[in-house]
């Protein structure tokens, strides 16, 4: 029953029953727990991770269709666009209490890396399925517009 | 590592790649350990001086007394110890504890600022020690936007004696008088040459010196502030940013197992038949554990249930989905919220309790030339943090560790000690990061949930709340109904006013049968009225509880600020006025008033009035500041309209502009926010601004979707779709934050503006389309987001 995942460009071996939400694989599995549980429906976006570069909700992924995709979560994603984001975010205080920003973050690493100069509809379309109750919505879209300014 | 630490290690150490323990941010040193020398090179401070290499203090060289006990303990807002809130290490770390929760306040970072402020630390080496709950640090109840409050003296004292202490050490080791030493960014240097000693080399000697007493210490000025009122960046966002840091939900524990409970729908249900079979046979599921009914009142207890274990949270939760329970009605399955609505606006157009009085308001009323009566409804709402309630227990013996994520971890060690009646000193909570709480994690059923498990278990046990629980078992914000009354006079002008507030209270989970509005939820917008006109009068009416109705940002200001500010627009309408015309003549005249003289128990928030007196010249002066930053007046494009509103709160004083466009077929959409606030001293200007945004659209979002109804005592919303919440092509597309130069005495920032954003919403609906909305929420859970009802446009 044991499946072998591609994690952050690692090898994990997991044994969780078949059916499995790859979130609580990462969380309770695998102890990544970077990647947040919010609605378990896929309607908030707190456990958006990464499937062969696509923003994807873990919530709902079952982990065992995953076998030789490339999963990327917060704990490892990098590139161009991640470190862009990472460093706005850092630079504006993006997150307040940060439970929703492991998803925000894969999200607009995403988007960034797709589209160098979003408009404030592009921003909306790409983010409007993160919730963030801290409301951090303009600090956000500050931010991906500093980064865009840099892209 | 050799630790030099001042007399006591506070909380805990950070623990590594355990996430069970608090964690502590980790900076890199500008400053670099030379291997095998023993010695420090202090490379930037020193620069022009390369020769010079920092000796190596030994304290056991120095024959000193006993320094005895500290006299700090009792200074204002607590006790001032530099050993309860700082230490360093002979590397230079400087060590803060912060003993409130940090659920994106950055009450790490603020913390912080104050005692590295007046310590003249290195801001490089702060490091932050979450405290545990224990009576040691004082309150540690993190609601009410009164950390910095009730910590800003007391931490600065703490800081200041520490600065002298290791500046004393200075003057000890060079033989020199303390006025001829003084320090900066973590280093002690003096007037008669160029050495310098590091505070991480000096904190052995200065450990051993005696604490001064508060006469002794001087703070430091507001123009000598370095970090206070200072955009100083947080502590935890580089962490956040690499998903690091660990939140209650991520806690893990050798051995641990995870648990979803299975509740009764109404409060005080009671678990009937069970058939646990199909459950058990879920691969992955350990085992159930039946916990004990809850019985009235509420407190903090659990509401009961079946527990699910399992090896990991899917399994619970599929477990959970194949328990066959048969729950037994309570006393509350004859509530449904939409008739109790009715019953409250019965008894609101019933004379009340009088709460405040001035002149005579049915006189007034009677003489007046016109009269306005309106009545508003705001419904129950959740809280929602993003995080929803986990918590992990831990037990050893008759020892018991939680790690949970809780606004006060020492009410929450005191409810298990109650609940679980063991010896308080066998209980140690450990407070992680909150992912938002809003005011649910200050209820710590969870963690009373988790440890009542684990000690059925015998293992580490992490509890989980799913959405769905989250939404459905919660503790309410107050629904309310409340009816206004005023009279003018012939030239428009408000002479008698009468605001009557019906709502379950808080204290209805305390106490069972408790259904008079207390003097706290009173003062909370309703007798704090800043209304100068000769005839006032302010009344409750009561209401039972029904849910368990508990704290939510800003709490029962949400309701009186929206009925109160809705309907000063209104009388300005009435009296064909301007809006903000009018709002600035209701407040009238710069004054400052004590409730209590016109018969009301006012608390204040818990503060004197002599030290936070109501100013309504602070709550004039925002609004004029957000007036003149929203360019009040100009003219707008049709189907635009500006509204305004202002709300004092937390001890601080808010005002809020919002423009509105709403276009022919109803679609709503917010061009821009302005807001000014008045806080007094303002420790991080940035993070202020932040609570401004993310406490308005807290309130928008609850104005505009919110609402938590009842059916047969069940709540019927579970999850995002139905418990609907403003996502980000919903927010502002401007929002300008003006914060109000003060060096006063400081103020909340955390909730106060969440109570203007709903009025200045609705009246700016108003002045767009002529529509008064006095129910709320605007457009709730179904129908096309931003799209206004129709019966909202007409």
């Amino acid at each position: 029953m044991a499946k072998t995942l591609k994690i952050n460009g690692k090898t994990e071996t997991v044994d969780a029953a078949p059916g499995t939400p790859l979130l609580w694989v990462l969380r309770d599995h695998l102890k990544m727990t970077g990647t947040k549980f919010g609605c378990g429906i896929a309607q908030c976006g707190a456990c958006t991770v990464h499937i062969d570069g696509t923003p994807t909700r873990s919530c709902v992924l079952p982990h065992d269709s995953l076998e030789g995709s490339e999963i990327t979560t917060i704990e490892g994603v990098e590139g161009d666009a991640a470190n862009l984001i990472r460093q706005v975010w850092v630079e504006n205080d993006v997150p307040q209490c940060g439970y929703c920003q492991s998803g925000q973050i894969m999200a607009a690493t995403a988007l960034l890396a797709e589209n160098s100069d979003p408009t404030d509809a592009d921003i909306d379309a790409a983010m409007s399925g993160n919730i963030c109750r801290c409301a951090t919505y303009m600090s956000i879209r500050r931010a991906i517009k500093t980064a865009a300014s840099r892209a | 590592m050799f630790l030099r630490n001042m007399g006591i290690i506070p909380g805990k150490a950070p623990t590594g790649s355990d996430k069970g323990g608090p964690r502590s941010t980790t900076n890199l040193s500008r400053r670099s350990f030379v291997a095998g020398s023993g010695l420090f090179v202090v490379g930037v401070t020193l620069a022009g001086c390369s020769n010079y290499v920092e000796p190596d203090i030994d304290a056991n060289a120095f024959d000193l007394p006993n320094p005895g006990d500290s006299p700090l303990t009792q200074v204002a807002g607590g006790d001032a110890s530099p050993a309860l809130w700082i230490a360093i290490d002979e590397d230079g770390a400087v060590k803060i504890t912060c003993h409130r929760s940090e659920m994106g306040q950055q009450v790490w970072t603020s913390m912080a600022q104050i005692v590295a402020d007046e310590l003249e630390a290195d801001w490089d080496r702060v490091e932050i020690v979450q405290a545990e709950g224990h009576e040691r640090y004082g309150d540690q109840n993190t609601d009410g936007s009164r950390s910095v409050r009730y910590n800003f003296h007391r931490l600065r004292v703490a800081g200041a004696a520490m600065r002298k202490m290791l500046t004393d050490a200075a003057a000890l080791y060079w033989g020199m008088d303390p006025s001829e030493c003084s320090a900066a960014e973590g280093l002690v240097s003096n007037s008669q040459n160029s050495d310098t000693l590091s505070y991480g080399n000096l904190a052995e000697l200065a450990a051993r010196l005696p604490v001064p007493a508060e006469d002794d210490i001087s703070l430091k000025k507001p123009g000598e502030w370095r970090f206070i009122n200072k955009e100083i960046p947080s502590l935890t966002i580089p962490l956040i940013t690499r998903g690091q840091g660990t939140f209650g939900i991520d806690v893990d524990r050798p051995d641990m197992v995870y648990a979803v409970v299975a509740r009764p729908p109404q409060v005080f249900g009671r678990v009937g038949r069970v058939d646990d079979a199909a459950a058990l046979a879920v691969p992955g599921v350990l085992q159930t554990v039946r916990l004990r009914d809850a019985k009235p009142p509420a407190l903090f207890q659990p509401m009961g249930g079946i527990a699910v274990i399992a090896r990991d949270t899917w399994a619970a939760i599929q477990g959970r989905n194949a328990l066959d329970v048969q729950w037994i009605d309570g006393p509350n399955a004859g509530y449904d919220s939409i008739s109790f609505a009715e019953a409250m606006k019965r008894t609101a157009r019933r004379p009340g309790t009088v709460r405040r009085e001035r002149g005579n308001v049915r006189a007034g009323i009677a003489r007046a030339a016109q009269v306005v009566e309106a009545e508003y409804y705001a419904p129950h709402l959740s809280q929602s943090p993003m995080e929803p309630p986990s918590a992990t227990a831990h037990w050893t013996d008759d020892k018991l560790e939680c790690w949970a994520c809780v606004q006060d971890p020492q009410t929450t060690r005191q409810t298990l000690a109650d609940l679980l009646e063991i010896d308080k000193e066998n209980i140690t909570v450990n407070a992680t990061w909150l992912g938002g709480a809003f005011g649910r994690k200050s209820k710590p059923d969870f963690v009373v949930e988790a440890a009542l498990i684990a000690k059925e278990v015998g293992k580490p046990v992490k509890v989980t709340w799913t959405r769905e629980d989250e939404v459905r078992h919660g503790f309410y914000h107050s629904a309310s109904a409340q009816r206004l009354e005023a009279g003018l006079d012939a030239d428009g002008k408000c002479t008698s006013y009468l605001h009557r507030t019906v709502f379950p209270p808080i204290a209805s989970t305390f106490a069972d049968g408790m259904a008079t509005p207390t003097d706290g939820e009173m003062g909370l917008g309703a007798t704090d009225v800043p209304f100068a006109m000769p005839n006032l009068r302010v009344e409750s009416g009561d209401a039972k509880g029904h849910l368990r109705i508990g704290w939510l940002r800003s709490v029962a200001n949400i309701y009186h600020a929206f009925a109160v500010q809705s309907f000063a627009a209104e009388l300005a309408h009435a009296a064909g006025r301007d809006q903000k015309d009018y709002l600035l003549e209701l407040i009238g005249g710069a004054r400052t008033f004590d409730p209590g003289e016109e018969g009301a128990t006012y608390p204040n928030y818990d503060a004197s009035i002599e030290d936070y007196p109501i100013e309504t010249g602070r709550l004039s002066n925002v609004v004029e500041k957000a007036a003149e930053m929203a360019r009040w007046g100009r003219d707008l494009p049709s189907g635009h309209g500006l509204g305004i509103a202002v709300h004092r709160s937390f001890l601080s004083y808010i005002a809020t502009v919002i423009e509105v466009s709403v276009s022919p077929e109803g679609m709503l959409a917010i061009p821009g926010i302005w807001l000014a606030v008045d806080a007094g001293t303002v420790v991080n200007p940035r993070h202020a601004r932040a609570q401004m945004e993310g406490g308005t659209i807290y309130g928008l979002s609850n104005a505009l979707y919110g609402e938590i109804t009842a059916r047969k005592g069940a709540v019927v919303q579970d999850n995002f779709p139905s418990w609907r919440v403003l996502r980000m092509g919903e927010a502002p597309r401007d929002f300008e934050v003006t914060i109000v130069q003060s060096n006063t005495r400081p103020a909340g920032i955390g909730e106060p503006a969440t109570p203007p954003a709903a009025p200045a919403l609705t009246n700016a609906i108003f002045n767009a389309t002529g529509h008064r909305i006095r129910t709320l929420p605007i457009i709730g859970a179904t129908g096309s987001r931003l799209k206004l009802p129709e019966t909202q446009t007409a």
